[in-house]
């Protein structure tokens, strides 16, 4: 009973809103949105730039919002997640929407007003995608919910590209492409060292419904194909050298990986280490592919040519 | 209520206001720079 007074009576602390958003995936998020805005051809006025970064950033945080307002219930069920402000009742369930809400159509509308509204409506698409499409409709109806949530994700490069160039070209498409092959086996090398808590919580994830052996030769197919598909901005001219380089080394060491991920079993009491290396490098590859792709456009300025 | 809770809830209530001036603060500047860069160079 004593939650139940507290969230009465108790007013939350700013850090319950902080935590709201995210913070430790906005990190990545603003990262690849500001890759996707460096790697860009053309010039952007620093103040926009930030400014286009920061509405990423703000769009993210209220998607975040919005998912943690959906699903206080199953966060509550889950040990990774039950000490969000919402489970613990430091925050009422309605103020999070509304909090959502409002960060989500200030985040668009800046974009649009002071960057541009081609990058404003794929930020708005982005938001909706993740928190109606994702979070609402299909994450608790099938086990291929992490593919989709994984497009959410890929948003934030294409987001940062448009700001500067104000048209979808091939580059930024890839880039999207590359977030969205990369967050499966991401995210199936965590489920598979913390699925106890998934299935707990009614959540279908691959590695619960479709069981491990299936889940493991799926991570092995995603990362086979980020092979190519990371290598690809180099093969049609968009990036140097540089990149092309970095993608194939990285790439590979992401598909070396998973070769022992895809073809074991674990036993009873296992300490899932090869799991947990993936997951681990695959956080790692992601920063450095992007700032490969930064480093690549600064030191050989490719996109200028086009 | 408590008095501890009284206190706990002004402690609460001060954070964050002070975040929100902050954050408030923060948009001020920006948009005055924005609007800067935007009459500067024409686009606005």
């Amino acid at each position: 009973m004593t939650a139940t007074v507290q969230t009465q009576t108790l007013q939350a602390e700013w850090r319950d809103y902080f935590a709201l958003t995210k913070p430790r995936v906005m990190s990545l998020v603003v990262f690849t949105g500001l890759c996707g805005l460096l790697a860009a051809p053309g010039n952007i006025h620093p103040v926009i730039g930030f400014t286009a970064v920061l509405c990423i950033a703000l769009g993210a945080g209220g998607a975040g919002a919005l998912n943690m307002w959906w699903e206080a219930d199953i966060d509550a069920q889950m040990k990774r997640t039950a000490k969000r402000p919402l489970p613990q009742g430091r925050l009422r369930r309605n103020d999070a929407r509304d909090f959502g809400v409002a960060i989500s159509v200030a985040s668009v509308l800046v974009m649009g007003l002071v960057v541009n509204w081609l990058a404003g409506a794929i930020l708005a698409a982005s938001i909706l995608y993740y928190a109606v499409v994702y979070t609402i409709w299909l994450k608790p109806r099938t086990p291929q919910n992490i593919v989709i949530g994984g497009g959410a994700g890929a948003f934030p490069p294409l987001i940062g590209w448009v700001a500067v160039t104000n048209e979808i070209t091939l580059m930024p498409v890839l880039l999207f492409v590359i977030i969205f092959m990369w967050t499966p086996p991401h995210f199936w090398a965590l489920a598979l060292f913390v699925k106890t808590d998934y299935a707990k919580a009614g959540i279908p994830m691959m590695p619960v419904v479709a069981g491990e052996t299936a889940t493991r030769r799926q991570i092995l197919a995603y990362s086979a194909i980020l092979l190519p598909v990371s290598l690809a901005p180099w093969w049609i001219g968009g990036t140097g050298v540089i990149y092309g380089a970095a993608a194939l080394v990285l790439s590979g060491v992401f598909l070396a990986l998973s070769v022992p991920v895809a073809f074991r079993r674990a036993g009873e009491d296992d300490r899932m280490k090869p799991e947990k290396r993936l997951f681990g490098y695959s956080v790692l590859y992601l920063f450095a592919l992007f700032a490969a792709l930064v480093a690549d456009r600064l030191i050989l300025g490719q996109g200028i040519l086009e | 209520m408590t008095p501890e809770e009284q206190e706990q809830l002004k402690r609460s209530r001060r954070g964050r206001n002070i975040a929100l001036a902050l954050v408030l603060a923060a948009f001020v500047v920006l948009f005055y720079a924005i609007t800067i860069v935007k009459v500067g160079t024409g686009n606005g």
